[in-house]
């Protein structure tokens, strides 16, 4: 019996519908189709008129979420793809992140967003947007990496006062798999260091996670030490985490899978840079995507994107600084 | 269907009925003195920021919040002084809102027309216009989750708003859903200093109402009882389980665009026209030839006695100290630590 990240995502939904009748679901075919992604199968059935198809209306979709969140319920809305969650910015930004700050009162709702690059999905089924949501106060922006997190970071996202952007990554939804469901978590807003080093620190999120391991392992042949950090959530972000981890290496390399200008991973070597700047032997040094828009064809695409070459790489120019 | 009331003030009213035009007439006397005054502390130098005022739409904006019931929800936007009043939102509030009162429902944080008070089911308006038809209809859509029968949701927007996709989501999504949820423009002609006929193409916003497959409601906005017999039938409609309803009210606004503003991008022919009639003015004649010119007099000496007593006990309450404010836009636990080490 193995559990994907994509089963974990729809579990977390089952058991919060199952045990909080705030919860419901509202999305583009989340109903009897089961979602585009099929993270809600068989919850429209299990329970009827609580996961909704919606129109093709991101804006009205999200804006109705934040209507239902100040009405007490505990909204869950999908979108179909993290790039189309462009066309309902202003109701999460201007609207739900406003909201608790405006009011005092607050706005539990969490956009799912199912992002990142797949082979050949091109320039608009491939975003990543933690960016953006990140930039506005008021709003927690979750990036799980693993199948534990998918699970235990939803169910907390639904508990949560505030509104939460869920960034579950597509590439991880078929192929990542643990053995079963977790019993556990890690502390809410902590980050988690995957993998001990002394040499240098790699910190990362999402699907990238992924890859800044395999580059570690690959570093190890080389008598190299990579410390990986998961940041888990990007925002609130574990500044003590980090530094604590970059006081062990003295070297920091933050990878993200969106693009370079601002972000998280710009924000990771901003504040090592002003709040641990006497722990760095190296220039603090960062690695994203080009910063075009996401191509369609793979060969394209694999040299776009950070993979766990580019990450070897990266590493290594740091290290040798 | 289209619906057009003809309205004309009824008949003495009978001991014991509440008089709808008692309601109305106090209502928006009410907003109008209290907007006057608010035009003026403007111009002395109290009010930081703008001043948005709804001179002309009393009628249409307070007969939408009179329609409603404690527990319904209303959106207003920014010519809703009357409809607010009309809801029940304290006038010591919307004062409190203007000159930045701590004791005010936004706390200072933020200001004038986007005040709102969730525990009374009066939401706060964002800029961005369009933006509560969705949100109005989240809120119904969870009434009925919650096993909340019987509630209503209004929402206001101007001509301008109807251009958004925002409304158009919102409304669509309303439609689908059969809430029962108002949506009631106020069409002044002008958003902001642009014409109607730069703004749609059809020859009147309440045609689209078949298009969205709801009730669609013309009235006449600026004559007060036909503007409560419109919008009562509309929510009355709607909370019978009839679907959205469109009322679109024709207007003027007998001001600028905000105090700022001198409005005279509108035309002179527009206003000397029937279009350009102010509420007030229709209702006072109303109240004369009925023989009612005192009781007229007295409510609005009512309200300026009510006005003066809000402003001057606002005047006095606490502001804003930055100090004191906690400078959290989240309410997470753990969160406000983590955001305040960086």
């Amino acid at each position: 019996m193995s559990v994907t990240y994509l089963d974990a995502i729809r579990s977390a939904q089952e058991k919060a519908l199952r045990d909080d009748p705030r919860v419901f679901i509202y999305g583009q075919d989340v109903g009897r189709f089961g979602g585009a992604f099929k993270a809600t199968k068989n919850l429209a059935e299990k329970f009827p008129g609580r996961v909704m198809d919606s129109p093709i209306s991101e804006d009205a979709m999200v804006g109705m979420a934040v209507g239902a969140a100040m009405e007490g319920m505990r909204p869950i809305v999908e979108m179909q793809f993290a790039d189309f969650s462009t066309v309902g910015l202003n109701q999460m930004l201007n609207h739900a992140a406003t909201t608790f700050w405006r009011t005092g009162k607050p706005c539990p709702m969490v956009l799912r967003l199912p992002s990142g690059g797949t082979p050949g999905s091109g320039p608009f089924h491939s975003q990543s947007m933690e960016a953006i949501y990140c930039h506005y106060p008021g709003i927690v922006v979750m990036t799980p990496a693993t199948v534990e997190d998918a699970y235990t970071m939803l169910l907390e996202a639904i508990e949560m006062p505030d509104p939460v952007v869920f960034c579950e990554h597509k590439l991880l939804y078929y192929h990542l798999k643990s053995e079963a469901l977790p019993e556990s978590a890690v502390p809410a807003f902590r980050a988690r260091v995957v993998r001990a080093g002394r040499d240098i620190t790699c910190v990362t999120y999402s699907a990238m996670v992924h890859e800044a391991v395999v580059a570690a392992e690959e570093l190890a042949e080389e008598g190299y030490e990579v410390e990986v950090v998961d940041l888990r959530t990007v925002k609130p972000l574990d500044t003590d985490t980090v530094l604590a981890s970059v006081a062990r290496t003295g070297r920091l390399l933050a990878v993200g899978e969106s693009w370079p200008w601002g972000g998280a991973s710009a924000e990771v070597v901003a504040r090592v840079a002003s709040e641990g700047f006497e722990l760095l032997d190296a220039p603090p040094k960062r690695l994203n995507a080009k910063d075009t828009p996401i191509p369609y064809h793979p060969n394209l695409w694999a040299a776009h994107r950070p993979t766990a070459v580019r990450i070897a790489a990266g590493l290594r120019e740091v290290l040798r600084y | 269907m289209a619906i057009r009331v003809a309205g004309a003030l009824e008949s003495k009213p009978k001991k014991g009925v509440v008089d709808p035009i008692e309601l109305l007439g106090r209502t928006i006397l009410r907003a109008r003195v209290l907007e006057d005054k608010l035009g003026n502390l403007y111009r002395a130098g109290r009010i930081v920021g703008g001043v948005y005022l709804g001179k002309g739409q009393e009628a249409l904006s307070g007969a939408g919040g009179l329609a409603l019931r404690k527990g319904d929800i209303f959106a207003p936007l920014i010519r809703d002084m009357a409809g607010r009043l009309g809801f029940g939102e304290p006038m010591v509030d919307a004062v409190r809102a203007y000159l930045g009162s701590r004791l005010g429902p936004m706390k200072g944080r933020d200001g004038n027309i986007h005040r709102g008070d969730l525990t009374r089911g009066i939401l706060p308006m964002i800029s961005h216009l369009g933006a509560m038809v969705a949100t109005v209809a989240g809120g119904l859509m969870a009434k009925r989750m919650k096993g909340e029968k019987g509630r209503v949701g209004l929402t206001c927007a101007g001509d301008g708003a109807t251009s958004t996709g925002s409304f158009h989501e919102g409304l669509n999504l309303a439609a689908v859903e059969k809430l029962p949820l108002v949506v009631v423009v106020a069409d002044n002609g002008y958003a902001y200093s642009t014409p109607n006929e730069r703004q749609f193409a059809c020859e009147d916003l309440v045609d689209r109402a078949k298009g969205y497959g709801v009730d669609g409601h013309g009235v006449d906005g600026t004559d007060p009882m036909a503007c409560w017999k419109v919008l009562h039938y509309a929510v009355e409609r709607a909370r019978e389980g009839a679907g959205p309803q469109l009322v679109v009210g024709k207007l003027l606004r007998l001001c600028g665009h905000g105090e700022h503003d001198d409005g005279l991008y509108v035309e002179k022919k527009m206003k000397s026209s029937e279009r350009g009639r102010d509420c007030l003015n229709v209702m006072e004649e109303g109240m004369k030839k009925r023989g009612q010119e005192k009781e007229w007099q007295g409510w609005r000496e009512e309200a300026q006695r009510e006005v003066e007593e809000a402003v001057a006990k606002v005047s006095a309450e606490p502001v804003p100290d930055p100090f004191e404010e906690d400078w959290r836009a989240t309410q997470s636990a753990g969160m406000a630590e983590v955001m305040v080490a960086s």
